[in-house]
């Protein structure tokens, strides 16, 4: 026994410094200089505290010891082999889906451990039993809820799933009454400890339904919120597994992960001038079909360029500036656009990329695929840094972008966009827009940029188009 | 209706036949005073071309809207004196400088529009007027010093022995400064320039010029893009700065005005401590000089041979094109109030721009013009401001909803309160304790993410997913458990989590190493 304390209190040592590691990792990602040492801090963090855990494990384990060394030995490889292949092999312009399916999987994990906890310990009488029964119930329901809003969320994100909104007649009540279905089956859990498995049971069928409903209603549009949100569930539903196994560490970075997950959604909502609850609530997109017939008509005319006519504009060009947007990294032309903005750099073309913060699927997810491309971060501006030079600039290059460049975000009050800061493209003096066709961006909003006497539509694969820019310069 | 542009004895016109083109298309008919153009290099003939008509001085003051460089001394000078009641002048009237003339203008019923008194948001920066001008004055700065100096900006190698490049020193880079580096950098010129404003470090560095840093005298980042006046101590580290880096220098160019005054930056010691030959061009000079031997319009010698200059009139040195930006101000600002493209000037005072510039109408003196709370980067606040030249209702409508939401916040955070402090106290006292761990967490957690730049957003979310696998020590923790179910469960729990540690480690690993400064050599890659 006295060995088992002093693991015990060992491994809460050890607890406390991975915990304080993981707050300076975390610090260490909010600048480019500190982040890289951020993730190493992160990784030292999880080894001791894995370590740690395998020696408590061993400590506590009820049956023989090596055969719980062995399971957990086959978990890691398992753990091992599968992570690392993916993350070697996904896509940049993936790299959305990835962290949506990897969300699920801390769900799945927060489910599995809670039920795990509730056959480990069953009701016990008292006041502490009651407490532990809600920890458990709780657990189970966050991580349900993240499980499936995660794979809609990577379904929708792969374009497994269709992207526009799933609207069901009153939606809303529909959540609602999931929500008060967990509260009966809550009270049912606590007061029938002999069929306890039952309503828990029941609630996380109720979950998983809620956690797919919730994103299925989501839009396309708001799926960089969505991801955020949903990396803060994970991060909660870690710490309700904390609550429910007494272990601080859990607690420390559930909370730690949960809050910046919320805080990231915050931020991107302010970008969009949404509110939170509005995204969350869903049907995003869907009053555009609405609004349409009352909405003004656009005009319908707009001028058609060539790639050689755009490397003439670039050539005279001494200012220019590129906004990419998802289409970019559909396309994956990042590896061209930055051998071009290279090219105009050298010959002394003053060239800088401008980053709407909504841009592609994930928040930032423009700034990496850009950095793979190996393009300077100096050289990469925020909507805020970018915006007031538009007037001195000589050409704009739209690639890909749609509702980040759209005017009626200013313009038209009725627009559902509208409010929405955008970058301000049009008051360059020339916008070159490519784009595979007339279709309207995520959000279904049509965008009077391409019809306005300065904005020039190239149409065809980004990549091609870029490449054959290149070619002519 | 008719756009009279008159001949006010400059050399500048608000006018020239490419913008005169571009009014006649929006509607109005244009008319020229004879010799307008002259002095910037535009003929009459030319104005006619662009579908002008040429007509007597007089005739062009009687028009319905008037455009001239600046606002007349007088209104009863023999010109003005035609201007009707009732009609609008467009010109720089410096009206925080001329109350008289404000009510001049507003006794003769003339709706008046300062070019010089456009709001600094986004919007509106097709019309500033004040900032092109200070960007030819920049640029001619330099030209003017380059003339005065006895040198070759650019390091030359020649037969009979080499020279070194001239060292120029400038001090404010607002965009007259930027300009003036931009244009020394381009004659070959070693750059050097110091702004108390953090935030123009990157601007400075970005023309190709070295920054002087003095950390002592470095400012907040401002809210309205204007530097601020200096508290005593960031003085003295200012011009400690100053004095070193005059010492070095072969052109000094000063600009720095603080909310339209100049400060002193140039003593006369410093002065003395230059080398003889070696010209300092005070931008300032307008506001009375950032250099204390400048005389606002003269060119002054000092004893040591230091040629000071104080031009003020640098943009009218470069007249043909400040007439051009003047006139394509003067065209955007038609163009803003003809939206009709029907020749009749509208002006609709709710739009924060033309109610700025709006400086009397009616009779009444509309100087000044309730603020606009807007920075001058923040394109965040122009959404409100941009709404507003749409629709005047929609605009007010946000202000009260805004207002509201706080107060809701605070109710909901109190029952969060005092819902959280109920749970807490039912609780058991040793989860009291987890309960402390997670608050604390918490906080911690929105202070380290706050400051988070956008560009690292998906790395970071990337990595706090790695780290919510946590959840692996609750699996593993379980899978000793002598019950087969239990034990079950949490490989699987474990299996994912692991899965989510690893990769989300090595994805987040790979992403870091692709981000690369621009220079520092290749990032590692993969």
């Amino acid at each position: 026994m006295s060995t088992g304390m002093s693991v015990e209190s060992v491994v809460q040592a050890v607890y406390l410094v991975a915990g304080v590691l993981f707050v300076l990792s975390l610090a260490g990602l909010s600048r480019q200089e500190t982040a890289r040492r951020g993730v190493l801090l992160g990784m030292c963090g999880m080894v001791l505290a894995l370590a740690a855990t395998v020696a408590l494990a061993l400590v506590r384990s009820e049956r023989p010891v090596g055969v719980t060394a062995g399971l957990i030995l086959l978990v890691l490889l398992v753990g091992a082999a599968v992570g690392t292949w993916r993350a070697r092999t996904v896509e940049m312009t993936q790299m959305p889906e990835l962290i949506a399916l990897l969300h699920s999987f801390v769900g799945a994990a927060a489910v599995l451990v809670g039920f795990g906890s509730y056959l480990t310990e069953p009701a016990t009488p008292g006041a502490g039993g009651t407490v532990h029964l809600v920890e458990v119930f709780l657990g189970v329901l966050i991580g349900a809820v993240t499980l499936t809003g995660s794979v809609v969320a990577f379904g929708k994100l792969s374009a497994r799933l269709r992207s526009s909104p799933l609207l069901l007649p009153g939606r809303n009540w529909l959540n609602l009454a999931a929500v008060v279905a967990c509260g009966g089956l809550l009270w049912w859990f606590l007061t029938a400890p002999a069929v306890g498995l039952v309503p828990l049971l029941l609630m996380t069928l109720v979950a998983l339904a809620l956690g797919w409903h919730l994103v299925a209603a989501i839009g396309g549009g708001d799926m960089p919120v969505v991801v955020s949100m949903l990396n803060s569930y994970s991060g909660w539903a870690a710490a309700a597994a904390g609550f429910m196994l007494g272990n601080d560490l859990l607690i420390i970075t559930g909370a730690l992960v949960g809050s910046s997950g919320a805080i990231l959604s915050y931020l991107m909502c302010r970008a969009m001038n949404r509110s939170f609850v509005s995204v969350i609530l869903g049907g995003f997109g869907a009053e555009t079909g609405a609004a349409a017939p009352g909405g003004p008509v656009e005009p319908g005319t707009y001028r058609e360029t060539t790639a050689l006519e755009v490397a003439d504009r670039l050539t005279a060009a001494r200012s220019v500036i590129v906004v990419p947007g998802y289409g970019m990294a559909v396309a994956k032309a990042q590896y061209p656009v930055a051998d071009l903005v290279a090219r105009l750099t050298a010959r002394g073309t003053t060239v800088r990329f401008g980053i709407h913060p909504v841009a592609g699927r994930l928040p930032g997810h423009m700034n990496v695929l850009l950095a793979e491309a190996k393009v300077p971060y100096d050289q990469v501006l925020g909507m805020d840094e970018i915006n007031g030079d538009f007037p001195a600039t000589d050409v704009v290059l739209v690639i890909g972008a749609n509702d980040t460049v759209n005017p009626a975000a200013q313009d038209d009050p009725g627009s559902p966009i509208a409010g929405m800061p955008v970058l301000e493209v049009w008051q360059a003096q020339e916008v070159v827009v490519f784009k595979r066709s007339m279709a309207t961006g995520y959000a279904g909003v049509q965008n009077p940029l391409f019809f306005r006497e300065n904005t020039a539509m190239l149409f065809g694969d980004a990549k091609e188009q870029v490449e054959l820019i290149v070619q002519a310069l | 209706m008719r756009i009279g542009i008159p001949d006010d004895g400059g050399p500048l016109v608000p006018a020239t036949p490419t913008t005169a083109a571009r009014l006649v298309g929006l509607g109005y008919e244009v008319a020229v005073a004879a010799g307008a153009g002259a002095g910037a290099g535009f003929p009459d003939a030319a104005y006619a071309a662009a579908g002008a008509s040429v007509v007597p001085d007089a005739e062009a003051w009687a028009a319905d809207v008037v455009a001239v460089t600046r606002a007349p001394a007088s209104l009863a000078a023999p010109g003005p004196a035609a201007l009707r009641p009732g009609a609008v002048l467009i010109a720089q009237m410096s009206p925080a400088a001329r109350p008289e003339l404000l009510a001049e203008l507003a006794d003769r019923g003339v709706t008046a529009l300062a070019l010089d008194a456009v709001p600094r948001i986004s919007r509106a920066q097709s019309l500033d007027v004040l900032s092109a001008l200070s960007n030819v004055a920049g640029y001619r700065a330099v030209v003017e010093a380059a003339a005065e100096f006895g040198g070759m900006f650019s390091g030359q190698v020649t037969a009979a022995g080499t020279t070194p490049p001239a060292t120029v020193f400038v001090i404010g880079a607002g965009v007259a400064g930027l300009a003036a580096i931009g244009a020394a950098g381009s004659l070959g010129a070693q750059v050097r320039a110091f702004d108390v404003r953090p935030e123009a470090a990157e601007q400075i560095e970005s023309m190709g010029a070295t920054v002087v840093r003095a950390d002592d005298a470095a400012q907040q980042v401002s809210a309205d893009g204007y530097a601020q006046a200096l508290t005593a101590d960031q003085e003295a580290a200012a011009l400690r700065a100053y004095a070193a880096e005059t010492a070095g220098a072969d052109v000094v160019v000063t600009t720095a005005l603080v909310r339209g005054t100049a400060p002193t930056t140039i003593t006369a010691e410093m002065v003395a401590g230059m080398r003889p030959g070696s010209v300092v061009v005070d931008l300032a000079a307008p506001g009375g000089g950032n250099c204390e031997l400048t005389v606002p319009g003269e060119r002054v010698v000092s004893d040591n041979g230091v040629v000071v200059l104080g031009y003020t009139d640098l943009p009218d040195r470069m007249p043909r094109h400040t007439s051009e930006l003047l006139g394509t101000a003067v065209a955007n600002l038609v163009q803003l109030g003809t939206p009709d493209e029907d020749g009749r000037l509208v002006l609709d005072l709710d739009d924060v721009v033309v109610r700025g510039m709006t400086v009397a109408r009616d009779g009444e003196v509309l100087w000044p013009p309730p603020p606009v709370a807007v920075s001058a980067g923040a394109a965040v606040a122009e959404g409100p401001g941009a709404a507003a030249s749409g629709a005047a209702p929609a605009a007010a409508a946000p202000a009260p909803a805004r207002a509201r939401r706080p107060a809701g916040r605070v109710v909901l955070l109190a029952v969060a309160a005092v819902l959280g402090v109920l749970a807490v106290a039912a609780s058991p006292p040793d989860q009291a304790a987890h309960f402390t761990v997670l608050a604390l967490a918490v906080v911690v957690g929105f202070y380290v993410i706050s400051h988070v730049t956008h560009a690292l957003h998906t790395p970071l979310m990337s990595q706090t997913n790695a780290i919510s696998g946590i959840i692996l020590v609750g699996g593993m923790l379980q899978i000793g458990s002598s019950d087969p179910v239990v034990t079950t469960l949490a490989v699987l729990a474990s299996a994912v989590a692991s899965i989510n540690i690893f990769g989300g480690f090595l994805v987040t690993h790979r992403m870091l190493g692709m981000f690369h400064r621009g220079g520092a050599g290749e990032g590692s890659g993969r």
